[in-house]
Protein backbone atom coordinates (compact mmCIF):
# COMPACT_ATOMS: atom_id res chain seq x y z
CA UNK A 1 0.00 0.00 0.00
CA UNK A 2 1.25 3.30 -1.17
CA UNK A 3 2.29 5.97 1.58
CA UNK A 4 -0.26 9.84 1.80
CA UNK A 5 1.77 11.57 -1.37
CA UNK A 6 2.00 14.57 1.21
CA UNK A 7 4.26 12.40 3.73
CA UNK A 8 6.70 11.55 1.00
CA UNK A 9 9.02 15.47 0.79
CA UNK A 10 9.21 15.16 4.51
CA UNK A 11 10.36 11.46 4.91
CA UNK A 12 12.81 12.49 2.37
CA UNK A 13 14.08 15.73 3.78
CA UNK A 14 14.89 13.84 7.21
CA UNK A 15 16.10 11.17 5.12
CA UNK A 16 18.69 13.40 3.07
CA UNK A 17 19.15 15.28 6.39
CA UNK A 18 20.31 12.83 8.02
CA UNK A 19 22.98 11.59 5.82
CA UNK A 20 24.50 15.00 5.42
CA UNK A 21 25.06 14.88 9.15
CA UNK A 22 26.09 11.53 9.22
CA UNK A 23 29.19 12.43 6.62
CA UNK A 24 30.06 15.65 8.59
CA UNK A 25 29.98 13.11 12.00
CA UNK A 26 32.64 11.38 9.59
CA UNK A 27 34.53 14.03 8.60
CA UNK A 28 34.86 15.49 12.08
CA UNK A 29 36.02 12.29 12.89
CA UNK A 30 38.30 12.14 10.51
CA UNK A 31 40.14 15.25 11.07
CA UNK A 32 40.86 13.84 14.77
CA UNK A 33 42.41 10.52 13.45
CA UNK A 34 45.93 12.09 14.04
CA UNK A 35 45.22 13.32 17.55
CA UNK A 36 43.29 9.78 18.45
CA UNK A 37 46.30 7.84 16.92
CA UNK A 38 48.92 9.36 18.79
CA UNK A 39 47.23 8.92 22.39
CA UNK A 40 46.56 5.50 20.95
CA UNK A 41 50.67 4.70 20.46
CA UNK A 42 51.13 5.53 23.84
CA UNK A 43 48.49 2.52 25.37
CA UNK A 44 49.72 0.08 23.38
CA UNK A 45 53.44 -1.51 23.22
CA UNK A 46 53.86 -1.57 19.22
CA UNK A 47 52.82 0.39 16.45
CA UNK A 48 50.97 -2.20 14.55
CA UNK A 49 48.99 -2.61 17.76
CA UNK A 50 48.29 1.34 17.56
CA UNK A 51 46.84 0.94 13.87
CA UNK A 52 44.51 -2.01 14.86
CA UNK A 53 42.97 -0.03 17.63
CA UNK A 54 42.40 2.81 15.94
CA UNK A 55 40.59 1.16 12.91
CA UNK A 56 38.68 -0.74 15.36
CA UNK A 57 37.88 2.27 17.12
CA UNK A 58 36.78 4.12 13.86
CA UNK A 59 34.94 1.25 12.90
CA UNK A 60 32.79 1.25 15.90
CA UNK A 61 32.07 4.77 15.57
CA UNK A 62 30.92 5.25 12.30
CA UNK A 63 28.21 2.20 13.12
CA UNK A 64 27.59 3.99 16.38
CA UNK A 65 27.69 7.65 15.26
CA UNK A 66 23.99 8.37 16.23
CA UNK A 67 25.12 8.00 20.04
CA UNK A 68 26.85 11.02 20.15
CA UNK A 69 25.73 14.35 21.34
CA UNK A 70 26.68 17.01 18.51
CA UNK A 71 28.29 20.14 20.06
CA UNK A 72 29.48 17.40 22.66
CA UNK A 73 33.92 16.26 22.54
CA UNK A 74 33.82 14.16 20.00
CA UNK A 75 37.60 13.57 20.44
CA UNK A 76 36.81 12.36 23.75
CA UNK A 77 34.15 10.49 22.59
CA UNK A 78 36.69 8.66 20.49
CA UNK A 79 38.78 8.27 23.02
CA UNK A 80 35.84 6.63 25.16
CA UNK A 81 35.45 3.95 22.50
CA UNK A 82 39.34 3.46 22.00
CA UNK A 83 39.97 2.90 25.63
CA UNK A 84 36.78 0.49 26.11
CA UNK A 85 38.11 -1.49 23.54
CA UNK A 86 41.60 -1.25 24.66
CA UNK A 87 40.34 -2.84 28.19
CA UNK A 88 38.10 -5.48 26.55
CA UNK A 89 40.81 -7.25 24.15
CA UNK A 90 43.07 -7.25 26.89
CA UNK A 91 45.90 -5.46 24.70
CA UNK A 92 47.28 -3.04 26.85
CA UNK A 93 50.62 -3.24 27.91
CA UNK A 94 50.50 -5.22 30.97
CA UNK A 95 52.49 -4.53 34.14
CA UNK A 96 51.50 -5.43 37.81
CA UNK A 97 50.19 -2.68 40.10
CA UNK A 98 53.05 -0.85 41.66
CA UNK A 99 51.37 -0.29 45.41
CA UNK A 100 54.62 0.08 46.95
CA UNK A 101 54.70 3.70 48.54
CA UNK A 102 56.47 5.91 46.47
CA UNK A 103 58.07 8.61 48.51
CA UNK A 104 59.53 11.05 46.22
CA UNK A 105 58.17 14.56 45.70
CA UNK A 106 56.76 15.82 42.78
CA UNK A 107 60.26 17.91 42.17
CA UNK A 108 62.21 14.87 42.93
CA UNK A 109 63.31 14.43 39.46
CA UNK A 110 64.78 18.79 39.28
CA UNK A 111 66.04 18.32 42.72
CA UNK A 112 68.22 15.51 41.43
CA UNK A 113 69.30 17.86 38.45
CA UNK A 114 70.22 20.57 41.09
CA UNK A 115 71.81 18.26 43.54
CA UNK A 116 74.31 17.03 40.42
CA UNK A 117 74.68 19.80 38.61
CA UNK A 118 73.75 23.06 41.04
CA UNK A 119 70.13 25.08 41.11
CA UNK A 120 71.13 27.40 38.84
CA UNK A 121 70.67 24.60 36.15
CA UNK A 122 67.41 24.74 36.85
CA UNK A 123 66.40 28.07 34.65
CA UNK A 124 68.07 26.49 31.44
CA UNK A 125 65.29 24.88 29.27
CA UNK A 126 67.72 22.55 27.53
CA UNK A 127 68.02 20.76 30.67
CA UNK A 128 65.78 18.37 30.42
CA UNK A 129 66.63 17.72 26.44
CA UNK A 130 69.34 15.48 27.79
CA UNK A 131 66.38 12.95 27.96
CA UNK A 132 66.36 11.12 25.01
CA UNK A 133 62.67 10.36 23.22
CA UNK A 134 63.46 6.76 23.94
CA UNK A 135 64.10 7.04 27.17
CA UNK A 136 60.78 9.11 27.60
CA UNK A 137 58.52 6.47 25.75
CA UNK A 138 60.36 3.63 27.61
CA UNK A 139 59.42 5.35 31.11
CA UNK A 140 56.27 6.00 30.28
CA UNK A 141 55.73 2.19 28.91
CA UNK A 142 56.87 1.10 32.30
CA UNK A 143 54.32 3.12 34.31
CA UNK A 144 51.25 0.77 35.51
CA UNK A 145 48.68 1.10 33.19
CA UNK A 146 46.11 2.31 35.29
CA UNK A 147 48.89 5.12 36.13
CA UNK A 148 49.90 5.79 32.36
CA UNK A 149 46.35 5.85 30.86
CA UNK A 150 45.54 9.20 32.63
CA UNK A 151 49.21 10.15 32.39
CA UNK A 152 48.89 9.73 28.37
CA UNK A 153 45.45 11.64 28.09
CA UNK A 154 46.77 14.18 30.25
CA UNK A 155 49.94 15.19 29.20
CA UNK A 156 50.05 13.92 25.39
CA UNK A 157 46.24 13.91 24.73
CA UNK A 158 45.69 17.49 26.48
CA UNK A 159 42.49 16.05 28.15
CA UNK A 160 40.99 17.72 30.47
CA UNK A 161 40.73 16.40 34.21
CA UNK A 162 37.11 15.76 33.57
CA UNK A 163 37.62 14.81 29.79
CA UNK A 164 39.73 11.78 31.30
CA UNK A 165 37.53 11.16 33.88
CA UNK A 166 34.76 10.90 31.40
CA UNK A 167 36.73 8.50 28.76
CA UNK A 168 37.96 6.27 31.85
CA UNK A 169 34.68 6.01 34.00
CA UNK A 170 36.28 7.19 37.30
CA UNK A 171 36.14 9.86 39.38
CA UNK A 172 37.94 12.80 38.89
CA UNK A 173 39.34 12.89 42.49
CA UNK A 174 41.04 9.01 41.07
CA UNK A 175 42.40 10.81 38.11
CA UNK A 176 43.99 13.32 39.78
CA UNK A 177 45.60 11.07 42.15
CA UNK A 178 46.84 8.59 39.38
CA UNK A 179 48.15 11.30 37.63
CA UNK A 180 50.11 12.36 40.32
CA UNK A 181 51.29 9.15 41.07
CA UNK A 182 52.29 8.82 37.33
CA UNK A 183 53.90 11.86 36.48
CA UNK A 184 56.19 10.35 40.22
CA UNK A 185 57.12 7.26 38.73
CA UNK A 186 57.79 8.60 35.54
CA UNK A 187 60.25 11.08 36.98
CA UNK A 188 61.42 8.11 39.02
CA UNK A 189 62.57 6.57 36.17
CA UNK A 190 63.94 9.63 34.61
CA UNK A 191 66.42 10.57 36.76
CA UNK A 192 68.88 8.41 36.69
CA UNK A 193 69.72 9.61 32.78
CA UNK A 194 68.82 13.24 33.70
CA UNK A 195 71.92 13.34 35.91
CA UNK A 196 74.08 11.49 33.86
CA UNK B 1 59.78 32.06 52.85
CA UNK B 2 58.99 29.26 55.19
CA UNK B 3 59.28 25.54 53.99
CA UNK B 4 55.80 24.93 54.94
CA UNK B 5 54.46 27.52 52.01
CA UNK B 6 56.80 26.00 49.23
CA UNK B 7 55.55 22.55 50.60
CA UNK B 8 52.34 24.00 49.32
CA UNK B 9 53.34 25.50 46.30
CA UNK B 10 54.87 22.14 45.04
CA UNK B 11 51.46 20.83 45.79
CA UNK B 12 49.78 23.45 43.76
CA UNK B 13 51.94 23.23 41.05
CA UNK B 14 51.00 20.16 39.09
CA UNK B 15 47.26 21.71 39.17
CA UNK B 16 48.57 24.94 38.37
CA UNK B 17 50.38 23.39 35.12
CA UNK B 18 47.22 21.91 34.08
CA UNK B 19 45.07 25.08 34.18
CA UNK B 20 43.15 23.17 36.93
CA UNK B 21 42.78 25.22 39.95
CA UNK B 22 40.70 27.53 41.03
CA UNK B 23 41.97 31.35 40.65
CA UNK B 24 41.93 31.69 44.75
CA UNK B 25 44.90 28.64 44.14
CA UNK B 26 45.96 30.25 41.01
CA UNK B 27 46.66 33.42 42.83
CA UNK B 28 48.09 31.67 46.31
CA UNK B 29 50.65 29.77 43.45
CA UNK B 30 51.76 32.85 41.52
CA UNK B 31 51.95 34.85 44.68
CA UNK B 32 54.58 31.74 46.22
CA UNK B 33 56.13 31.64 42.80
CA UNK B 34 56.45 35.64 42.16
CA UNK B 35 58.70 35.53 45.75
CA UNK B 36 60.32 32.46 46.13
CA UNK B 37 63.58 31.66 43.37
CA UNK B 38 63.21 27.95 44.94
CA UNK B 39 59.95 27.03 43.52
CA UNK B 40 60.12 29.11 40.28
CA UNK B 41 63.16 27.00 38.85
CA UNK B 42 61.09 24.12 39.62
CA UNK B 43 58.02 25.51 37.77
CA UNK B 44 60.21 26.37 34.94
CA UNK B 45 61.85 22.78 35.09
CA UNK B 46 58.89 21.04 35.35
CA UNK B 47 57.08 23.67 32.51
CA UNK B 48 60.04 22.75 29.95
CA UNK B 49 59.62 18.81 31.10
CA UNK B 50 55.89 18.86 30.16
CA UNK B 51 56.46 19.99 26.89
CA UNK B 52 59.19 18.39 26.08
CA UNK B 53 57.58 14.69 27.04
CA UNK B 54 54.87 15.98 24.88
CA UNK B 55 56.51 16.57 22.17
CA UNK B 56 58.68 13.34 22.38
CA UNK B 57 56.36 11.04 22.92
CA UNK B 58 54.21 11.83 20.02
CA UNK B 59 54.15 9.61 16.73
CA UNK B 60 52.57 11.07 13.98
CA UNK B 61 49.85 8.58 12.13
CA UNK B 62 51.53 5.86 10.00
CA UNK B 63 51.29 6.65 6.37
CA UNK B 64 47.97 4.74 4.85
CA UNK B 65 46.08 4.73 8.07
CA UNK B 66 43.95 7.49 7.02
CA UNK B 67 42.78 5.67 4.37
CA UNK B 68 42.16 2.94 5.63
CA UNK B 69 40.05 4.85 8.15
CA UNK B 70 38.08 5.93 5.10
CA UNK B 71 37.34 3.03 4.11
CA UNK B 72 35.27 2.42 7.16
CA UNK B 73 32.99 5.02 6.30
CA UNK B 74 29.37 3.83 6.21
CA UNK B 75 27.80 6.61 5.02
CA UNK B 76 26.74 6.34 0.88
CA UNK B 77 29.94 7.34 -0.44
CA UNK B 78 27.32 8.85 -3.35
CA UNK B 79 26.62 11.85 -1.04
CA UNK B 80 27.75 14.97 -1.36
CA UNK B 81 30.13 16.82 1.35
CA UNK B 82 29.25 19.76 2.94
Amino acid sequence: MREPDTAEPDGARRVASEARDRVRFEEEALALADQVYRVARRFVATREEAEDLVQDTYARAFRSWQSYTPGTNLRAWLLRILTNLNVDRGRRLQRRPDETPLEESDYYLANKVAQARGEEVLDQDRVVERLSQDSIVNALAEIPHDFRDVVVLVDIGDFSYADAAQILDIPMGTVMSRLHRGRRLLKARLADEAVQ
Amino acid sequence: MSDGDCGKCEQLLQGYLDRELSAAEVAEAERHLDGCDYCRRRYRFEESLRVYVRTTAVERMPPGLMEKLAQLRTSDPGTASI
